[in-house]
């Protein structure tokens, strides 16, 4: 029930960005997803490719430093306050949130929210016992 | 009795500290340097354990010593050995009769120690005195020290040598420019002791703030770091001083072994307390007047650590011709180099290799880095390169900036000083056939 999710350092240096994009776009690999926070000096690039697998080989070969880690996502309806009833339910159980991040498909009427937390399997747990829809990563 | 003062009659200008050891006769200056160098060698056998030791291995007897010559087969000492006798054992006096203990940093960690008996703290003085008479300055100056006062020899050896030829001296120590601005300002100031980067930065800022005009500085006496022509030059323009370098290393007491005068043609040394040699460690050979090699200095008048030979690494060369300012003492060039991969930044010397057993001793780490020197605002900067090869840092942020803060404080310990460090993408550091270049040093 979990979303596999590349994270990539990088220094904040232009042409750095291209570099892993062009890598993985030249070998026909599609992103989902994509997010950089960024300090002064790096950064990391966090994705989630159509084909994570195949990502993560490709960008190893390239000698790219590449970690998985593994995101809870959910969906919610795309509207007011959708978001906020997720994070309530989190905070009921003081889970924290380290990063949280949300897209939403054209053509799709709800919201996706995939985060990274402090303690996974209870907030997995939680949201099931509350009825929050939870994305794998086929439904991506 | 050689250490004779020159008391300068009302208004008269003070052209020497000491005239009699600075200028005395070529003969002269050898026939002392002679009679001391037999002296120290049979001092430090009978009193140095590592000395007796080595002298037995090879043979050699004090005795032996009856010129110059026989000087050349004395070992060295080098800066290990320094670190290997830890903290005292190269003591010639039990501790009751050391009065000051000094450190520098040493390769790992440990820090490389000297010990000054009271006659040694007296001999320093006088030296340091004598540096600051021939860069200028005389009992009517007020000299503000912004060497840093601790452990490292600068601050206290300036001061004390400042104390003894009677001017004021200013004790403020290293940092806080803004404050050493305004006291340099309102205390009148007529000389500044400081490495030749921190002059720069000072004036440069002065300069910013305006206050030039009201500063009265009319000496820079630089040293702890080689100066450059160059940021002399700038030194003069902008402050309007006249700036002159000086010489000295903790492992033979400090600051005070030479210095330059108002002709600015290498640096007087003082013969009667430190015998020079220019030497091809290589092949073994001393090298002649002007040619350029390693500086090996032994002490004449140390009691508390006599150091024989001692390997300063540092690469310059000797002239014995009398000075025109009238000081007969040998000069030496302005230091051209250095013979190992030490680098002084801020007036701290660094080893590329206490930098590296830093980095090797975390796993997290690649093993590859990169150690960048530059000179920003006149102040030099050292930045630290490695690259990032544990996925396991990418989970969150605070676990890449906890690691810098890891490394930079892990660095600060062996250092003592504060390194710059960026983490940097798997092969972003160029890797290069055979020896791999570990340092940019951008300030040449």
């Amino acid at each position: 029930m979990l979303v596999k999710q590349l994270s990539v350092f990088m220094e904040n240096r232009p042409g750095r960005l291209y570099k892993l994009t062009n890598a993985l776009g030249k070998e026909g690999i599609n992103f989902v997803t994509l997010s950089i926070a960024d300090t002064k000096d790096f950064g990391i690039v966090r994705f989630i490719a159509r084909d994570n697998d195949r990502a993560y080989e490709i960008l190893k070969r390239e000698g790219f430093t590449v970690g998985q880690t593994e995101l809870i996502g959910v969906e919610v309806d795309d509207q007011p306050n959708a978001l906020a009833t997720v994070i309530e339910i989190l905070d009921e159980k003081n889970i924290n949130i380290e990063y949280l991040y949300s897209f939403v498909l054209t053509n799709h009427n709800t919201a996706k929210i995939l985060m990274r937390v402090e303690n996974t399997d209870a907030a997995l747990k939680i949201l099931q016992e509350k009825g929050i829809k939870l994305l794998s990563e086929k439904i991506l | 009795m050689w250490y004779y003062i020159q008391y300068m009659t009302e208004g008269e200008l003070l052209k020497m500290f000491d005239v009699r050891a600075e200028t005395m006769s070529r003969k002269e200056i050898e026939k002392l340097q002679l009679e001391r160098l037999k002296h120290i060698v049979a001092y430090a056998y009978e009193n140095v354990k590592m000395y007796k030791e080595r002298f037995d291995k090879i043979g050699l007897k004090p005795e032996h010593i009856k010129t110059f010559k026989d000087i050349e087969n004395i070992p060295y000492t080098t800066k290990d050995d320094l670190r290997d006798n830890y903290p005292f054992a190269l003591l010639a006096v039990p501790m009751k009769k050391i009065v000051r203990l000094h450190a520098s940093s040493g390769t790992t960690g440990k820090p490389v120690v000297c010990g000054y008996t009271r006659k040694d703290l007296d001999i320093w003085s006088d030296c340091v005195a004598r540096v600051l008479v021939m860069a200028g300055a005389s009992d009517e100056d007020i000299i503000q020290v912004s060497f840093g006062y601790g452990l490292f020899t600068g601050g206290f050896g300036l001061h004390y040598g400042i104390e003894k030829l009677g001017a004021t001296v200013v004790p403020v120590s290293s940092g806080n420019t803004e404050r050493q601005i305004m006291l340099m300002k309102d205390f009148g100031a007529t000389a500044l002791v400081a490495t030749p980067s921190y002059a720069m930065y000072l004036a440069e800022t002065a300069k910013k703030q305006g206050v030039l005009k009201d500063l009265k500085l009319r000496l820079a006496i630089t040293g702890a770091e080689a100066s450059t022509p160059e940021m002399h030059e700038s030194l003069r323009k902008i402050l309007g001083v006249f700036p002159t370098e000086n010489y000295g290393l903790t492992e033979v007491g400090g600051p005070g072994v030479a210095g330059e005068c108002s002709e600015k043609c290498g640096m007087h040394i003082n013969e009667d307390c430190f015998y020079p040699e220019i030497f091809d460690i290589e092949n073994n050979c001393a090298k002649k007047e002007g040619e350029f090699g390693e500086l090996l200095l032994t002490t004449l008048t140390k009691e508390g650590m006599p150091i024989l030979r001692y390997r300063t690494k540092d690469i310059t060369s000797l002239t014995y011709e009398p000075c025109k300012c009238g000081r007969t003492l040998a000069r030496m060039s302005r230091v051209v180099g250095r013979t190992d991969d030490m680098l002084i930044i801020r007036g701290v010397n660094v080893f590329p290799s206490q930098i590296e057993s830093v980095l090797m001793a975390m796993d997290e780490l690649g093993k590859t880095y990169e150690i960048v020197v530059d000179r920003v605002n006149y102040m030099d900067s050292i930045e630290v390169r490695v690259e990032v090869v544990d996925p396991s840092l990418l989970d969150d942020y605070s676990k890449l900036e906890e690691l810098v803060a890891k490394i930079k404080h892990r660095l600060r310990v062996v250092l003592q000083l504060d390194v710059k460090v960026r983490l940097v993408e798997p092969f972003s550091i160029a890797r290069t056939e055979g020896k791999v270049k570990r340092v940019k040093d951008l300030r040449k």
